[in-house]
């Protein structure tokens, strides 16, 4: 185990562990893999329900899977809350991250059997409401558990490796569906009972060999009696906070994103399926890479730098450079690394800014903030769509974006140059 | 505990779990094996011609268990107990008028499945093949054979949580022009030019070949409109109408309304509105309805329910009166020749 405090250890290696050799990067630390294969697990279990749900609905129930759509306003509220309140109880003591997160893990893993009995849209609706709860519960104690987990110049990494195995998990889940559906024509019961067989299995994993009191160095104290106040009144933290919203508020979602793809490059509906896993493959790709460029480069850096990927996916969809679809793969390509240089680089940078103790309510914070901006963005582009059409609505969140960006490395320019509270770079 | 400990857990849970996933794959195998076999007391189907023109005939998706389960059948309309031919075209959805057939169907992929519509002519061969976005879920055609709608919807990406959204597709046979997107339409509420990125537009039911009825929902509502297909317009003429169905007269529409105090679950109760003084009737069917309802004829409405084979057949007068009675067990989707 490789475990440090960001603010007191200068990245003295854990004698518990296996110590790297000087001047070369430690492996990533075990609990890390473990935490990664736990969602690796548990995203082929919830993602072979995701896949098998509308055709389920459809073609075996015989209903109308439109009611989802009035209910998925709410959900997304609720997912932001149940988050900040996860990351909240997780700072409450020794092994309070892993309480969490295993809560949050089991009320997922309950929900698919629940899948058997619930028949109706509503009823179904609420089962996955459920699910989406016990997911927002635990992410923001699993990062903490990452982060403190690793030492501070192999964050990004870390969280590089179990961002892609999570892609990864979220890849097959699908293939699982329907090579079951395959063997069993309208089998969807046995998706459903062995999708939760597999999320209880990512539950075990996590009970098992993830450690249940991540920073055991002895000297954590617990958090304070408002660990969320303390949080956001650390400059460093608002400064994160305030730029993963801003540039989150210019974040276009990915629905809207692959809409103008494929009216832009008048692509044929077939296609249409196909898009998220292009981005998701880049993703997976480029998730471990990134992360380690930006244990060198700055995660800071890097995270304004994956939205200039965004913002080059953008250009692709606007600039007239005619309409071959052989501008999809840039288009994903730029997609996919936005999410790869961003989605655990921001954890890896917020880590680096939030004290061990808080280190839960810290995150839950910051990817609220993201999140929550994020969904505004939704609403906005959508009736900029509607005003002005989808090219000007994209334009405009381009130079929305281009503006945050600018602003944000204004912001976060003075922590840099990184590692600021890491171990010295090794000599060469 | 030590590691050899926490593997061994490990081992014995994969063990367990394993078994519990394979017994309930083998159990949905043997299950999905036994309904290739048909089940004594279920319809008789047997292999042999369908066609689209031959009168007084109704053609549907069988749903009976069988070798022959899935695939467009036929039966006398007088007689839709009797014995079934099924003609090897398997669709998930499927409708015919005037010759034509419009068949939804699923393709077995390597990796995932996809769909495709089929435009089929009277002898069912294939005319023109489009690939779907989406699950099928309606399908059209305008009486006189000419034109086609279906709808789809589109989900179930990683990123897209539960947010379901549909595609509606209008195609014209003779020039053979596809509206792919009946969004794309402009949509007049209430007279008014109406913008926004919600709009969804489903269940077309076709007036002639140019002009059709829809539903269309936009901030939380449902639109009956009446949609143009030459200068791509939609019209609201009334609201809480979802999957419309034009009278062979044209004067009335059958539908889908979502009532109050029905339960949650069970929202849609089937109605008849009348389009010159937009009075709505209640049928005497009083359960649930999601499907798009066909008119036998001018006085009775035919629609699916779960049933014992997934999906039967039900009828109830249009005007209100009588009770509603299963008219074909087992059958999905049915079109009735003239």
């Amino acid at each position: 185990m490789y475990l440090a405090d960001s603010r007191t250890a200068p990245g003295v290696p854990d004698t518990a562990g296996r110590a790297p050799s000087p001047g070369r990067r430690a492996a990533v630390p075990a609990t890390v893999l473990a935490l990664g294969t736990v969602s690796l697990v548990t995203d082929v279990s919830s993602e072979m329900v995701t896949a098998v749900l509308p055709l389920y609905l459809v073609a075996e129930l015989g209903l109308s899977p439109l009611g989802f759509g009035f209910l998925d306003g709410i959900h997304n509220g609720v997912s932001a809350l149940v988050r900040l309140v996860g990351g909240r109880f997780a700072d409450r003591g020794p092994g309070g991250h892993k309480a969490v997160a295993a809560a949050g893990y089991g009320l997922s893993a309950l929900c698919k059997p629940l899948l058997l009995v619930v028949h109706s849209v509503p009823l179904i609706g609420a089962v996955l409401a459920a699910d989406r709860t016990g997911k927002g519960l635990r992410t923001a104690p699993r990062d903490a558990m990452i982060s403190l987990a690793c030492a501070p110049d192999g964050r990004g990494r870390a969280f590089g490796v179990h961002r892609a195995m999570d892609t990864a998990g979220a890849l097959l889940g699908p293939l699982t569906a329907f090579l079951i559906l395959r063997a069993a024509a309208g089998g969807y019961d046995a998706v459903f009972t062995v999708s939760g067989c597999v999320a209880v299995l990512g539950v075990l994993v996590l009970l098992l060999f993830v450690p249940g009191r991540a920073a055991s160095r002895g000297h954590r104290t617990p958090a304070g009696k408002a660990p969320l106040r303390a949080v956001s009144r650390r400059p460093e933290v608002r400064r994160l906070t305030v730029c993963a919203a801003l540039l989150g508020l210019t974040t276009v979602s990915d629905s809207f994103l692959y809409l103008t793809l494929q009216r832009r490059l008048d692509l044929s509906e077939a296609w249409f399926p196909l898009l998220p896993l292009g981005t998701a493959t880049t993703f997976l790709l480029l998730a471990v890479p990134l992360g380690a460029v930006a244990d060198r480069f700055g995660r800071r850096r890097l995270f304004l730098c994956g939205h200039l990927a965004l913002l080059g996916a953008y250009a692709v969809l606007l600039v007239p450079l005619g309409d071959s679809p052989v501008l999809l793969w840039p288009a994903l390509a730029l997609h996919g690394g936005f999410y790869a240089a961003t989605d655990g680089v921001l954890a890896a940078a917020t880590a680096d800014a939030v004290p061990e103790a808080v280190r839960g309510s810290g995150l839950a914070v910051v990817q609220t903030g993201q999140a929550a901006a994020r969904f505004v963005c939704s609403l906005a582009f959508g009736a900029a769509w509607t005003a002005w059409g989808d090219r000007t609505a994209l334009a405009a969140a381009a130079a929305g974006l281009a503006v945050s960006a600018a602003v944000s490395a204004l912001l976060l320019r003075p922590a840099e140059p990184l590692p600021a509270d890491g171990p010295p770079a090794p000599v060469r | 505990m030590n590691l050899k400990n926490r593997l061994l857990i490990l081992v014995a849970a994969v063990l367990v779990l394993g078994g519990v996933a394979l017994a309930a794959t083998l159990h949905a195998a043997g299950r999905a094996a036994e309904k290739d076999r048909a089940r004594p007391g279920g319809p008789r189907v047997s292999r042999g011609e369908v066609v689209l023109d031959a009168p007084g005939r109704s053609v549907f998706r069988n749903m009976a268990w069988g070798p022959h389960r899935d695939e467009i059948a036929s039966v006398p309309a007088a007689d839709p107990a009797g014995p079934r031919t099924s003609s090897g075209v398997r669709c998930l959805r499927f409708h015919s008028a005037g010759g034509t057939g419009i068949c939804l169907q699923a393709v077995h992929g390597g990796l995932r499945d996809g769909y495709r519509a089929v435009v089929l002519d009277a002898r069912l061969r294939e005319l023109r093949r489009y690939d779907l976005a989406g699950v099928p879920t309606r399908a059209r055609v305008s009486p006189s054979g000419r034109s086609v709608a279906w709808t789809v919807f589109v989900s179930g990406d990683s990123y897209a949580g539960t947010d379901f959204s549909t595609r509606t597709s209008v195609l014209d046979l003779g020039s053979r022009t596809l509206d792919r997107n009946l969004e794309d339409y402009r949509f007049f509420l209430d007279g008014r030019l109406h913008k926004a990125a919600d709009i969804n537009v489903w269940g077309v039911t076709f007036a002639d070949d140019t002009h059709f009825y829809a539903t269309l929902a936009t901030g939380g509502r449902t639109h009956l409109v009446r949609g143009d297909r030459t200068d791509r317009t939609l019209r609201s003429l009334h609201s809480n109408v979802e999957c419309p169905s034009l009278s062979p007269d044209g004067t009335r529409i059958a539908y889908k309304k979502r009532v109050g105090g029905a339960p949650d679950d069970a929202p849609w109760r089937l109605y008849v509105l009348d389009l010159g003084t937009l009075r709505e009737t209640a049928t005497a069917e009083r359960r649930n309805i999601d499907d798009q309802v066909v008119w036998r004829d001018g006085h009775t409405l035919v629609y699916a329910l779960p049933g014992d084979y997934g999906s039967d057949l039900w009828s109830v007068p249009a005007d209100g009166s009588g009770s509603p009675r299963v008219t074909m067990p087992a059958a999905l989707a049915p079109a009735f020749t003239g």
